[in-house]
């Protein structure tokens, strides 16, 4: 990976802080008042419920959508993030949830989507070469980088997702679900990648339902619950913390599935108590 | 051990690294490719050549006139006019959009050249410019409404459709019609002058050389970059068989009158727009909005900026393709650019291959597929068939080109090739 980014920015200096950042669409209003900071060379993992407001407030942060009210800063200035490109050329890289590939055209061709190399006269040789040392970088398993990515499967898309985001050496990245599709190894080695590029001095920002995973890379755990902050915790924190943030009760679907489970095994070992074994 | 082990092993290329990937190498191999891909719903030029054969065949055993170089000469100068329309309309329909307007804006651009040249004394080199800036603004219209405003294309340019005939009929006035003259240098571009031999068979030569030169320098390149490459060979045969091919054509037509200047433009064109779609950013840019609109803005694109330069691009074609049947025919008239102008452009781009459903198809769709039109109405004509028959057995081709076109696409989305 050669990043231009490498040691300009401090470790822990905020990179992207964001104030009162409502969204509302229509009637429903998907976010309000989220406080967020995302420092250089850290994971913040984004944990919530379904319908939390994940995955508006990346679109928010990658300038899909626009916020309602609030400010967003970016390396302590004020923007106004109105167009995916503005986001971009910061250095906000995203991998969205749809991963947002063209399925007609080739690896090559959506890793360097709208960042061509030579505008006039498309210099494929060294896009190829570039695409393939990524993809190897991430131990992708890519047959081709000629086949259109309707060939590909589900963690294949999802592998040049992310090193389309790695593609413009970014300050800071956000992933919405990288893991969702993925492997066993390749999960891993997103996970591995996360901490890679944290370590250099890079923010992340990673979304996920699987608590492991969370677990096992982010430095933070911001907790979204029906569009408010819900509390932050660090990865010391427990299953049951967790949950009880992101449900907003400790009373929940989870807690009670877990009693449910651990009053059958009891059960189960009582009756086992009283039977024979055969020989 | 054995010798062979003790040599190393050359380090696969870099894109060569996956063994479940089966690499079609040499002539068997690429017979392989070739119809792998044509068994996943990739018919490329294939239904093109068929057609042509077909064509060929069952109208020179009618006719035999058909086949005769002077025919073919004027079927030249009869694909060059609805051609250059259809090169338009390929740009709209790699967006996913259409126009459908293209044969409204011709008959108004011709009308136009006519009243200005003719009836208000503008010098032709006045008329010609004015009238395509027209269609611009036309196509830029378009795009206003359908990126500001989210009217659909089918539906605005339907309107306009009618809008801009009344404007053709409005321009032309009582008179209906204006014939220009005869030995004018539009007219003459139009009906007669053709390249002299020595030239045709010079710039014949030129893809062929042009092909192996790039091909070399890509293979070159690729080596460089431990990448695989086509090997030598097929390069070179490729080349050939592309020089002895235009040279055959060439020479066949120069039997007769020779080669149509107004064809030699058409084809410039064609390779100028082939440049802009394969190998530049914009083109990229138009395959990504036509494959997935939302996917393309995330990338940090223009969107609205591709569709305005997709409309603007196919209304500017329509009108340059207007002015040049007015030069064909030598008259503005009320007829310019009705009847099946518009359909016989948007079935040409089809036909060639261009996706009616967007993201897919080339600029060599429209000269493939109006050869392929305008031998069947060549070939009616030529039978003296009344017109309802015409109509109808055209009509037919044009559903067939779409079956072929929507079956084609449902075995790709099986063959996961979108």
């Amino acid at each position: 990976m050669t990043g231009k980014t490498i040691g300009t920015l401090p470790r822990g200096e905020p990179i992207l802080s964001l104030r009162g950042i409502s969204k509302s669409f229509g009637a429903v209003s998907a976010l309000s008042d989220i406080e967020l900071d995302v420092h250089a060379g850290e994971v913040v993992a984004l944990v919530g419920d379904n319908g939390a407001g994940k995955s508006t407030l990346v679109k928010v942060l990658a300038g899909v959508h626009r916020p309602t009210s609030g400010t967003i800063s970016f390396c302590g200035r004020e923007v106004l993030l109105d167009d995916p490109g503005t986001a971009m050329s910061l250095g906000i890289a995203t991998v969205y949830q749809d991963l947002a590939l063209c399925e007609n055209l080739n690896v090559v061709a959506n890793l360097f989507l709208g960042h061509e190399m030579k505008p006039w006269r498309l210099d494929e040789v060294s896009m190829e070469v570039r695409a393939w040392t990524l993809l190897n970088e991430l131990a992708a398993r890519i047959p081709s980088v000629r086949e259109p990515v309707a060939s590909l499967s589900g963690g294949q898309r999802q592998t040049v997702a992310i090193a389309r985001s790695l593609l413009l050496d970014p300050k800071i990245i956000m992933l919405d679900e990288p893991t969702a599709a993925l492997g066993v190894a390749q999960t891993a080695e997103v996970l591995n990648l996360i901490e890679r590029v944290r370590d250099r001095g890079l923010g992340v920002v990673m979304i996920s339902h699987n608590m492991e995973d969370v677990k096992a890379v982010a430095d933070r755990i911001v907790v979204l619950r029906l569009g408010r902050n819900n509390g932050v915790f660090t990865r010391d924190a427990s299953q049951q913390e967790l949950v009880a943030a992101i449900t907003g009760a400790s009373e929940n679907a989870v807690s009670r599935r877990i009693g449910r489970k651990e009053a059958g095994a009891f059960k189960a070992a009582e009756a086992g108590e009283g039977r024979e074994i055969a020989p | 051990m054995s010798l062979e082990n003790t040599t190393p092993k050359p380090a696969p290329a870099l894109d060569r690294a996956d063994v479940r990937v089966r690499h079609d190498d040499g002539v068997g191999g690429s017979l392989r490719a070739f119809l792998d891909q044509i068994r996943s719903g990739d018919l490329g030029m294939l239904p093109v050549a068929v057609g042509l054969v077909v064509i060929s065949i069952v109208f020179s055993s009618l006719n035999p006139i058909f086949l005769a170089p002077n025919n073919l000469v004027n079927l030249l100068f009869d694909c060059a006019t609805v051609g250059v329309i259809s090169l338009g309309i390929v740009c709209v329909l790699m967006v996913g959009e259409i126009d459908l307007s293209v044969g409204s804006i011709s008959g108004f651009a011709s009308a136009m050249v006519g009243t200005l040249w003719i009836n208000h004394g503008w010098a032709v080199y006045e008329a010609i410019p004015a009238a395509m800036a027209v269609g611009a603004v036309i196509g830029g219209l378009y795009a206003l409404l359908y990126t500001r405003l989210g009217m659909p294309s089918f539906i605005s340019t339907l309107a306009g459709l009618l809008a801009i005939l009344g404007m053709q009929l409005y321009v032309l006035g009582a008179t209906g019609s204006i014939n220009l003259p005869y030995e004018s240098a539009l007219v003459r571009f139009g009906q007669i002058l053709v390249m002299p031999h020595w030239l045709s068979h010079s710039l014949a030569i030129l893809p062929g050389l042009v092909a192996l030169a790039s091909g070399v320098r890509v293979i070159r390149q690729r080596h460089r970059a431990n990448l695989s490459a086509q090997s030598f060979g097929r390069l070179v045969l490729k080349a050939s068989v592309l020089t002895a091919v235009l040279e055959f054509a060439v020479y066949y037509l120069n039997l007769g009158r020779g080669v149509p200047w107004m064809f030699a433009l058409f084809v410039a064109l064609v390779m100028v727009l082939d440049y802009l779609l394969t190998r530049t950013k914009w083109g990229r840019s138009l395959f990504a909005v036509g494959g997935n609109r939302e996917a393309a803005r995330r990338a940090g694109i223009k969107v609205k900026r591709i569709y305005t330069s997709a409309f603007v691009l196919c209304s500017t074609l329509a009108a340059l393709g207007g002015i040049l049947s007015a030069a064909r025919l030598a008259s503005s008239s009320q007829q310019a650019g009705t009847g099946d102008v518009n359909l016989n452009a948007i079935a040409a781009a089809v036909i060639g291959g261009t996706s009616l459903f967007g993201g897919r198809g080339s600029a060599y769709s429209a000269l493939l597929g109006i050869i392929v039109i305008q031998a069947i109405s060549n070939g009616l004509t030529l039978l003296n068939l009344s017109s309802s028959l015409r109509y109808m057995i055209t009509g037919g081709v044009l559903a067939l080109a779409v079956i072929v076109d929507s079956l084609a696409r449902r075995s790709r989305i099986s063959h996961g090739r979108a």
